[in-house]
């Protein structure tokens, strides 16, 4: 393990632009932290921390100086690497009725992501299973996540609607990155680095650091210990697959549906949700058309339209959907929860729901003699 | 990047291949037959019996149709299709010489291997007859293979019966086929009931009958049940399911039903594996 100065911060980044990565990273943008692409390290959040709860979001001064001295707000990695918008080809018709289909070159990348929590990597590789796991792949997820270099910056203080212990996923980076760094205050403001990979060894020899002290390793890992301790929320995930398909006809679900506005914003922000439509816009002469990728939630009635009328008409069994699926479903699926425990639900929710409170009621007041669902695989 | 060549793996699935209407029949009302030909060299890989392609109408909409034809080898796609809303409007409403986008093939298939030497017994209602179309048309080609093979057919009204000269030719060709309609007009002189009324009368045994069941979703849970109660396992029982469909490969999410992607885990599931998924409302 090595220690980076907090003066190298701004060499790190240069040597990601000149080895040919797009930097991205948190910046503050619209009263909230951003991962935005960075030209300069000076846009890092320099003395900013935020507060968050069950449906708010406040930044606010600290005096301490701390660059990552904050939790997740509301995008995540998945804005880049699954962009909320996105043609994938263009069609034209011409006058003898020839069609044709261009597709669209694929972009972006390569990326260097600083910045990522253990949360948000967990989130990127189950992303990963989605859309390059299986038998089809999504070319442009996989140019995108193909080469991009992560620097995972490791917790120092937990948000109150984190719940990343219980899921298993955090506070600490365990691995899937290139460099993650622990940012140490106390004895001078400085980074220890573990290194992941070859080009995380290569750049980090670029920039300059030195052998990590006994002591650093150690208030490294007494940050990471505090961080865990302090979990704003809990979510128990003994079971919880078979609990959620037991109880797939629970009171609660109608009584949660009173509460939600199905405005979609959790599945927004959520880092794992890959719902998408595919929409096409054709201009009116009827001769090119084009087709748009564009992040869906299955909040919206539409998202289960057949001919007829939508499968999931009611607020309650859209709300079922989306808790389920994070927490069982995805299980079957993929084979690991939808859910991270980043907490942006909660916090993004207009009216405070709170999957850790729902999962609780419903583990509280289960109906252990119910048929349910069953799944097989 | 055009996509170009052959091969389908260097394409992007969600882009559609350009084909041809080389032909087209009216089969009922509102719904026709496109016979689909590839217009350049790009043409889809084969399709099997029960799976499915997304059908392009430029400017329409973009829609998961299932085979209702399988030509052998020559990269012909027939599809059967009836017209209920704006995309599958304009699908209909192309003429021979017209293109579409195709994607495809798409999802599970109707498993006629495994149903081999035992009883097959296929349910259709409506239009689920065209997708169905494929599975009988091999179990007539290989009618060696099977026992009793019998046909169930149930429609709305005796316009609404899907293929009746290909009922007949199938008829002659050795298998038994049956028809019902919800409300008899005309000279209809066959019987009114519901298709699930036809189950007891069919010649197989359930303890070696394997089944394939097309058609509305209430009407393959009725059918369903009736089957079971004739005893066929309802890991023989083989139901087609729809959702909503957009990408088809199990990206979009639309067509989860619990923890199955009906694209690409279906559309043609074991009863078994979707039974106690169906009993949930709006799930
Ligand atoms: C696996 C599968 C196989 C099918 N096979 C056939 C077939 O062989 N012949 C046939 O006539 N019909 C078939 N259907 C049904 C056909 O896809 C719908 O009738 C069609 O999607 C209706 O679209 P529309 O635009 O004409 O209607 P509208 O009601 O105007 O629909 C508007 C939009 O909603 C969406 N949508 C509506 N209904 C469905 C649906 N059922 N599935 C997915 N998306 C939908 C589409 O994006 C559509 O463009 C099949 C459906 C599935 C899932
Ligand atoms: S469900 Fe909520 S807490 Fe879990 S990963 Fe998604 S946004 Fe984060
Ligand atoms: S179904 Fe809902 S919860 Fe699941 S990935 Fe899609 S939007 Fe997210
Ligand atoms: S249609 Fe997109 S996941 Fe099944």
């Amino acid at each position: 393990m090595r220690v980076l100065e907090r003066k190298s911060l701004s060499p790190l980044l240069e040597a990601l632009r000149r080895r040919g990565y797009e930097v991205i990273g948190p910046t503050v943008r619209d009263g909230a932290i951003s991962y935005e692409p960075l030209s300069s390290a000076d846009q890092l959040p320099v003395g900013v921390t935020d507060e968050q709860e069950g449906g708010t979001y406040r930044l606010a001064e600290r005096d301490d100086g701390a660059v990552f001295g904050f939790n997740n707000g509301a995008n995540s990695w998945k804005n880049h690497l699954f962009p909320p918008e996105l043609s994938l080809w263009k069609g034209r018709r011409d006058e003898d009725g020839e069609i044709r289909f261009t597709e669209q070159e694929h972009r972006g990348g390569p990326y260097a992501f600083v910045g990522v929590r253990s949360c948000d990597l967990a989130a990127i590789s189950i992303q990963d299973r989605v859309f390059i796991g299986d038998a089809y792949v999504n070319g442009d997820y996989e140019s995108r996540r193909r080469d991009a270099f992560i620097v995972a910056v490791n917790c120092a203080e937990a948000g109150n609607t984190c719940f990343c212990a219980s899921m298993d996923t955090g506070p600490r980076a365990g691995d899937g990155f290139d460099l993650a760094l622990t940012e140490l205050l106390d004895g001078g403001h400085r980074f220890l680095v573990e290194v992941g990979s070859e080009r995380g060894e290569e750049v980090l020899a670029e920039v300059g650091s030195s052998p990590a002290e006994p002591r650093d390793v150690a208030a490294a890992d007494a940050v990471s210990e505090d961080c865990a301790s302090q979990m704003g929320r809990e979510l128990e995930t003994d079971g919880i697959k078979e609990l959620l398909y037991r109880n797939v006809e629970h009171p609660r679900w109608d009584e949660v549906s009173e509460r939600c506005l199905s405005c979609g914003n959790c599945t927004l922000v959520c880092p794992t949700c890959f719902c998408h439509s595919i929409d096409d816009a054709t201009d009116l002469a009827g001769t090119e058309s084009e087709r748009v990728r564009r992040w869906d939630s299955c909040f919206g009635l539409e998202h289960s339209y057949v001919h007829g009328g939508s499968v999931r008409q009611s607020g309650k069994a859209r709300y079922r959907q989306w808790m389920t699926h994070k927490l069982a479903t995805w299980i079957d699926q993929f084979g690991s929860s939808g859910c991270v425990g980043c907490g942006r639900c909660i916090t993004w929710c207009p009216v405070a729901i709170d999957i850790t409170e729902e999962a609780a009621v419903i583990r509280a007041t289960d109906r252990i003699e119910a048929v349910g669902i069953n799944a097989d695989d | 990047m055009t996509a170009a060549g052959t091969d389908s793996a260097v394409l992007e699935p969600t882009t559609p291949v350009a084909y041809r209407v080389a032909g087209k029949r009216k089969e009922m009302g509102d719904t026709w037959t496109l016979e689909l030909e590839p217009v350049g060299d790009q043409r889809l890989p084969g399709f099997l019996p029960g799976q499915f392609s997304m059908l392009y109408a430029f400017g329409s909409g973009e829609v998961p149709i299932s085979v209702s034809a399988i030509a052998g080898g020559s990269g012909e796609l027939t599809h059967t299709v009836r017209a209920v809303g704006a995309a599958t409007g304009a699908i209909c409403d192309a003429r021979p010489g017209d293109q579409l986008g195709v994607r495809g093939p798409f999802g599970s298939v109707w498993p006629l291997d495994a149903a081999e030497g035992g009883d097959v017994v296929v349910v259709a209602g409506g239009i689920g007859l065209a997708p169905l179309r494929p599975a009988i048309e091999q179990l007539i080609a290989e009618r060696d293979r099977y026992r009793a093979v019998t046909v169930l057919c149930g429609a709305r009204s005796p316009d609404e019966m899907l293929y009746p000269s290909e009922l007949q030719d199938w008829r002659e060709a050795g298998i038994a086929v049956e028809t019902t309609v919800d409300s008899a007009t005309g000279d209809w002189e066959g019987r009114v009931g519901l298709v699930t009324k036809l189950i007891p009368l069919a010649p197989f045994q359930g303890e070696r009958a394997t089944a394939f069941v097309c058609g509305p979703e209430i009407m393959m849970r009725f059918v369903a049940a009736e089957l079971r109660g004739r005893g066929i396992p309802p890991g023989r029982i083989h139901v087609s399911l729809e959702r909503n469909m957009q990408c088809a490969v199990g990206h979009c999410g639309h067509c989860q039903l619990a923890h199955l992607f009906v694209c690409r885990d279906g559309p043609v599931f074991a009863l078994d594996r979707v039974e106690p998924l169906l009993g949930v409302r709006e799930l």
